[in-house]
C-alpha cells in the first residue's frame, strides 16, 4: 500500500467533509447519524493504522511508508514514520473512537462537534507523520482551531477565558518556532527533515549586544523550538493555560487534550530538539531539566490543594509531562524509551481519569470534590475503575506508568543525579494527591442527599474504559511491546546525538 | 504618439474612453435610472480587461519614451486591481441601491480611479507616477464623501482630501529634490545616478520624501492617521474598495519606484521600508484591540497587513517582491470576502458595524459564520488557510534579506492581531443571545463570501497558479 499513511491521515478529514456537506443537522436522527459516522470513521482509521503497525519493521531505523510530492512555495508534502512516531500515531487513532464514544451524550450542535473532532484527528496524525518542517508547523498550529472551538463552544462557564488563553498562549509559543523554521530554510535551503538531520548547524558562539551565546545558532534554534513545545507541553512556568483549558473543556475535549495534544510537544522534543540541535540541547537542556524538576514538585503541591477534580488531574498531567521531558532530555536510551512509554501510558491513564470525572460530572453537574463522597456504595464498578487508574497515575508496578517513570528516573539518574532525586519526590507527592482525591470522592460515608440516587457506570461507559484498562495492564506487564518497536530508533537517536556532540565541546564553547 | 505607444496603453485608453462614454450616457439618459446597468457594465468591462491583460500580455514594452512601462509586474498588479474593483462593485450594487447612493457617478469614479491605479503601476517616470496617483486619489476623495447627507461621510471625504493633499505635497517635494539632484525624472535616469556611485544627500532626502508620500497611500504607520476615520465614515462598499485595489496599486508603485529608480541597493531604502513595516505591524495590531466597530477594526487590520506586505519589499530581492505580490493577492481575496460579509450586516435594514451585534451569529447562519470564521483565521495567519502562506512567504523573504528582527517582530504582532480576529469568532460562536441581524444577504455578496472562504481553504493545494505569475512579475521588476 503506497498511500497507506495518507489514507490514515485523511480518513477523518473526509468523514468531516461528508458530515459538513451531506448531513443536515438539527433533528435527533441527524445527530445520531453524525455520531455513528464519526465513530465509524475513527474506528476505521484505527483499524487502518493497525496495518501500519503490521507492516512496520522496527529494526529498520529509516522512515517507512514514505510519500513525497512537490507542493507550493518550494514546500513539499512529505510523510513517513519511524520508531519514534508510530506509537504517537497509534495512540491517537486508538484514543479517538473512545473520545467519540465518550461524547455520545452531547446535545448541542452535534454535527459541528463531530466535525471538529474529526478534523482534529487528521491534524494530530499529520503532525506526527510529516517529514517536512513547514508541513509540521502547519499541522501543529492548525490543531489550535478545532480545539479552540471545542473549548469555546462546548465548554463550561469560563470557557471564553479558557479558549482565548489556550489559543493565544500556544499561538505565541509557536511563532518562535516559525521563525526558527524559516531561518533553517534560509540557512540550508531545505525543510526536509531527514536531510536536515545530516546537516549540522554551526555552534560557534555568537556575540549579540555584548552577550555571548554559547552554542550560537544551534542554541537559538533550539530555543525557538523549545519555547513552542514548552508552552504546548506545558512546562512550568507557562503551564497556566492548561488547568484553565482542561477545566472548561467538555470531557471529550479534556481527553484529547491530555491524551494526544500535549504529546505533540514531547514528539517535537524527540524529533527536533535532540537530533537536530544536539549542541543547543547540550547547552540549554540541563536548564530545561531543572525547570521540569520545579514543575514536578510545584504542580504536585498545587494539585494537593485543588477543590476541582479536573484541576487535580490537569496539574498531575503537567507533572507527568515534566517527567517525560526529563527522560527525553537525559539523552539516554532508558530515559527516552521511558519518555515514550510514559507518553503512551499517560495517554491512556489521563484520558481515563478525565473520563472518570466526566462520568460523575454528567450525573451531578459538578466537579467539586466536596460535593462527593462515599460513591463506592452506589457505584462499585466506577469505584474499581477509578481506583485502577488512580493507582496507574501514581505509578503502581504492573501498570505502564510504572515502567515509564522507572525508566525515566534511571535515565535521568545517569546524567543528573540531583534532578532524578528531586523528581522522585514527585512520585511520592503524586501518590499523595491522587489517593487523597480518591478517598474524598469515593470513600467515606454517603452523606450527601443528592448522591443517593446516583447510578453506576452504563454499558457504554464500561466499554470505553475496557480498552484503556487492558492497554495499561498489558503494557505494564509486558513493556517489550513498546520497547521492541521503539528500541532501534531510540538507539539510533541516542547514538547520533552523542556522535554529534564534539569531543572537546566545553572548551569549544568557552573559547572563540 | 506612435502605433506601438498606442498599443501599449490600449487597456488604459479603452477604460478611459469607457468612463467618458459612460459619463455622457449617464447625463444624457436621465441620470440615476441607468446607474445599476452602468455598474454591471463597468464590472463586465473590468473583468474583460483583466482577462485580456492577464492572458494576452507578454514581454516588456515602453511607451512615450519610458513614461509608461508595461511589463509582467505591471500586468500582475493591474489584473489584481481590476478584479478587486469589479468584485467590490458587484457586491456593492445592492447596498448602494437600497440607500439611495447608487448614483451613476459611482461606477464612473471607481473606473477613473482604476485608470489612475493602472497608470501608477506602469509609471516609469516621476511625472506619470504623480499623474496616476492624483487621478486615483481625486476619484477616491469624492467617493469617500458619496453620502452627502451624512456628517461622517463628508468628514471622511474632507479628511482624506486634506491629508491626501498634504501627502501629495510631500511626495512632490521629494520628487523635486530627486529631480534636482538626479537631473531627470525618468526612473531609468535616476538609477544611473544611483549606480554611478555615492548617493547625493539630496537624492536620499528626495527618496525618503517620496516614500513618505506613498506610505500615506498604503496607510503605513506613521502615515496612517486618516485610515480608521475614512474607513469608518465612508459608505461600506467604498471602504471595501479602499482596503483592496488602491492598496495593491500603491504597494506596486512603491516596489516600482524603489527597484526601478533606486535600484538594488536595499541598504539605502530597505531600512526605511523596514521601519514603516515594523511600525505598521506593531501599531496596527495593538490599536485594533480596543476597536468595537468592525470597519475601524478592518482599517487597523489593513494597516497591519500592509506592514507585512512591506516586509516582503524590505528584503529587496526577487523573492521579496514575489512574496509581496502573493501577499497582496491573498490579502485582496480575503478582504473581498470579509467586506461582502460586513455589507450584509444589517438590522431592520439599517447597517450595523458593532462587532457585538454578531453575538451567536453562528447558531442562526451557520454557513456564513463558517465562511467568515475561515476568513478571520486566515487573516490572523493561522495555518492551513492561505493567510498563513502569505505570511510565510514575506517572513521567508525578510529572513533571507537579513531582517530577522523584523521577522520576529512580525510574528509577535501576529499573535496580538490574532486576538482581535478571534474575538469576532468568539462573538459569532460563543457569545450571548442578542437581537439577531437580518437574515437577508444578496446572492452576489453571499457568493463572494463563500467563494473567498473556499479559495482561502482550497488555495493551499496550488495557490491557483498565481505563484508562477508572481514570480514572473517579480523577475520582470528586479533585473
Amino acid at each position: 500500500m503506497q498511500h497507506l499513511l495518507s489514507i490514515v491521515i485523511f480518513i477523518p478529514a473526509v468523514a468531516a467533509l461528508i458530515l459538513a456537506l451531506v448531513q443536515r443537522g438539527g433533528n435527533e436522527a441527524a445527530d445520531r447519524n453524525a455520531k455513528w459516522l464519526a465513530l465509524t470513521a475513527t474506528a476505521v482509521t484505527f483499524l487502518v493504522s493497525l496495518f501500519l503497525l503490521a507492516g512496520f519493521e522496527p529494526a529498520n531505523t529509516d522512515y517507512q511508508f514514505v510519500e513525497h510530492y512537490q507542493w507550493i512555495m518550494g514546500l513539499q508534502y512529505r510523510v513517513g514514520i519511524d520508531g519514534l512516531s508510530i506509537l504517537f500515531v497509534l495512540l491517537t487513532t486508538f484514543m479517538m473512537p473512545l473520545v467519540i464514544l465518550a461524547s455520545w451524550d452531547v446535545k448541542k450542535r452535534v454535527k459541528e462537534y463531530m466535525i471538529a473532532f474529526l478534523l482534529l484527528e487528521t491534524l494530530m496524525i499529520g503532525t506526527f507523520v510529516t517529514l517536512d518542517l513547514v508541513l509540521f508547523y502547519l499541522f501543529y498550529e492548525a490543531c489550535l482551531i478545532p480545539m479552540f472551538l471545542i473549548i469555546g463552544i462546548w465548554g463550561g462557564k469560563q470557557r471564553v477565558y479558557a479558549a482565548f488563553k489556550f489559543f493565544l498562549y500556544t499561538f505565541f509559543g509557536s511563532v518562535f518556532m516559525l521563525v526558527a523554521i524559516i531561518y533553517i530554510y534560509y540557512h540550508t535551503g531545505t525543510t526536509d527533515m531527514p536531510n536536515l538531520l545530516s546537516d549540522k548547524f554551526p555552534y560557534t558562539p555568537l556575540h549579540v549586544l555584548g552577550v555571548t551565546i554559547p552554542g550560537g545558532v544551534q542554541t537559538l534554534l533550539w530555543l525557538g523550538f523549545f519555547i513552542s513545545f514548552a508552552v504546548k507541553m506545558p512546562l512550568w512556568p507557562v503551564h497556566t493555560w492548561l488547568p484553565a483549558a482542561h477545566v472548561q473543556a467538555p470531557t471529550a475535549g479534556s481527553i484529547v487534550l491530555a491524551a494526544v495534544l500535549l504529546k505533540l510537544a514531547d514528539y517535537g522534543f524527540l524529533r527536533f530538539s535532540l537530533p537536530m540541535f544536539p549542541v543547543g540541547n547540550m547547552v540549554v537542556g540541563p536548564w530545561a531539566m531543572w525547570l521540569a524538576v520545579i514543575a514536578i514538585i510545584y504542580t504536585s503541591l498545587v494539585a494537593l490543594v485543588q477543590d476541582d477534580m479536573k484541576k487535580v488531574i490537569a496539574y498531575s498531567s503537567v507533572a507527568h509531562m515534566a517527567f517525560v521531558l526529563l527522560g527525553i532530555f537525559s539523552g539516554t536510551q532508558q530515559g527516552i524509551e521511558g519518555g515514550i512509554m510514559m507518553v503512551v501510558a499517560h495517554g491512556f491513564v489521563s484520558g481515563a481519569l478525565f473520563l472518570c470525572v466526566g462520568v460523575i460530572y454528567d450525573r451531578m453537574h459538578t466537579r467539586e470534590i466536596a460535593a462527593f463522597g462515599g460513591l463506592a456504595k452506589r457505584m462499585p464498578a466506577y469505584a474499581l475503575i477509578f481506583m485502577f487508574f488512580t493507582m496507574a497515575n501514581v505509578g503502581l508496578p504492573g501498570t505502564a506508568n510504572f515502567v515509564g517513570e522507572f525508566l525515566i528516573l534511571v535515565g535521568t539518574f545517569q546524567v543528573n543525579t540531583w534532578a532524578a532525586m528531586l523528581a522522585t519526590t514527585g512520585v511520592i507527592l503524586s501518590a499523595a494527591y491522587a489517593l487523597w482525591l480518591y478517598r474524598r470522592v469515593v470513600f467515606g460515608d454517603l452523606i450527601k442527599e443528592s448522591l443517593r440516587s446516583i447510578t453506576d457506570l452504563s454499558t457504554r461507559e464500561k466499554w470505553i474504559f475496557a480498552p484503556m484498562v487492558a492497554m495499561t495492564l498489558i503494557l505494564g506487564i509486558y513493556p517489550d511491546l513498546v520497547t521492541n518497536i521503539i528500541g532501534p530508533s531510540v538507539t539510533n537517536l541516542v547514538e547520533n546525538y552523542h556522535e554529534a556532540l564534539p569531543d572537546n565541546l566545553l572548551s569549544d564553547l568557552v573559547e572563540h | 504618439m506612435t502605433a506601438s505607444d498606442f498599443s501599449t496603453v490600449l487597456p488604459e485608453f479603452l477604460l478611459s474612453i469607457f468612463a467618458m462614454a459612460a459619463l455622457l450616457v449617464g447625463v444624457w439618459f436621465g441620470k440615476d435610472k441607468l446607474a445599476s446597468t452602468l455598474l454591471w457594465a463597468t464590472c463586465a468591462v473590468m473583468l474583460v480587461l483583466a482577462a485580456w491583460i492577464g492572458l494576452g500580455g507578454s514581454g516588456t514594452h515602453q511607451a512615450f519614451g519610458g513614461l509608461f512601462i508595461d511589463d509582467a509586474f505591471a500586468r500582475f498588479a493591474k489584473v489584481l486591481v481590476l478584479i478587486a474593483a469589479a468584485l467590490i462593485l458587484a457586491m456593492s450594487a445592492d447596498y448602494m441601491e437600497r440607500r439611495g447612493l447608487l448614483r451613476f457617478e459611482f461606477p464612473i469614479l471607481i473606473t477613473l480611479s482604476v485608470v489612475g491605479m493602472m497608470m501608477m503601476v506602469s509609471a516609469g517616470n516621476l511625472m506619470s507616477l504623480y499623474m496616476g496617483l492624483e487621478l486615483q486619489s481625486l476619484a477616491l476623495y469624492i467617493v469617500a464623501a458619496l453620502r452627502r447627507d451624512s456628517e461622517k461621510s463628508s468628514e471622511a471625504g474632507l479628511k482624506y482630501f486634506v491629508l491626501g493633499a498634504l501627502s501629495s505635497g510631500i511626495l512632490l517635494y521629494g520628487a523635486s529634490l530627486t529631480y534636482g539632484f538626479a537631473g531627470t525624472t525618468q526612473f531609468a535616469g535616476i538609477i544611473e545616478v544611483v549606480k554611478a556611485g555615492q548617493l547625493p544627500m539630496g537624492l536620499l532626502f528626495g527618496m525618503v520624501f517620496l516614500i513618505a508620500g506613498l506610505a500615506f497611500k498604503v496607510s503605513a504607520v506613521p502615515f496612517h492617521m486618516w485610515t480608521p476615520d475614512v474607513y469608518e465614515g465612508s459608505p461600506t462598499p467604498v471602504t471595501a474598495f479602499f482596503s483592496t485595489a488602491p492598496k495593491v496599486a500603491a504597494m506596486a508603485l512603491i516596489a516600482r519606484l524603489m527597484f526601478d529608480a533606486f535600484g538594488q541597493v536595499p541598504g539605502e531604502w530597505g531600512q526605511v521600508i523596514g521601519l514603516l513595516a515594523g511600525l505598521s505591524m506593531i501599531w496596527g495590531s495593538f490599536a485594533a484591540i480596543s476597536q468595537r466597530n468592525i470597519k475601524r477594526l478592518m482599517a487597523y487590520s489593513s494597516i497591519t497587513h500592509m506592514g507585512f506586505a512591506l516586509l516582503g519589499l524590505t528584503a529587496g530581492t526577487v523573492f521579496g517582491v514575489q512574496a509581496m505580490l502573493t501577499y497582496m493577492a491573498i490579502y485582496v481575496t480575503m478582504n473581498v470576502g470579509v467586506f461582502a460579509f460586513i455589507l450584509s450586516m444589517e438590522r431592520d435594514g439599517q447597517p450595523v458595524t458593532d462587532i457585538k451585534s454578531l453575538n451567536l451569529y453562528a447558531s442562526r447562519e451557520p454557513t456564513k459564520a463558517l465562511a467568515m470564521m475561515i476568513l478571520l483565521f486566515s487573516l490572523a495567519g493561522v495555518p492551513p488557510m492561505l493567510g498563513f502562506f502569505a505570511k510565510y512567504a514575506v517572513l521567508t523573504a525578510a529572513i533571507q534579506g537579513g531582517y530577522i528582527w523584523l521577522a520576529l517582530l512580525g510574528v509577535l504582532t501576529s499573535v496580538v492581531a490574532a486576538f482581535y480576529y478571534i474575538r469576532i469568532i468568539y462573538f459569532m460562536y460563543f457569545g450571548k443571545e442578542v437581537e439577531p441581524l437580518d437574515h437577508r444577504m444578496p446572492a452576489v455578496q453571499w457568493g463572494l463570501l463563500v467563494a473567498s472562504a473556499l479559495v482561502t481553504v482550497f488555495g493551499v493545494f496550488n495557490l491557483f497558479g498565481i505563484e508562477g505569475a508572481a514570480q514572473a512579475a517579480a523577475a520582470a521588476l528586479v533585473n
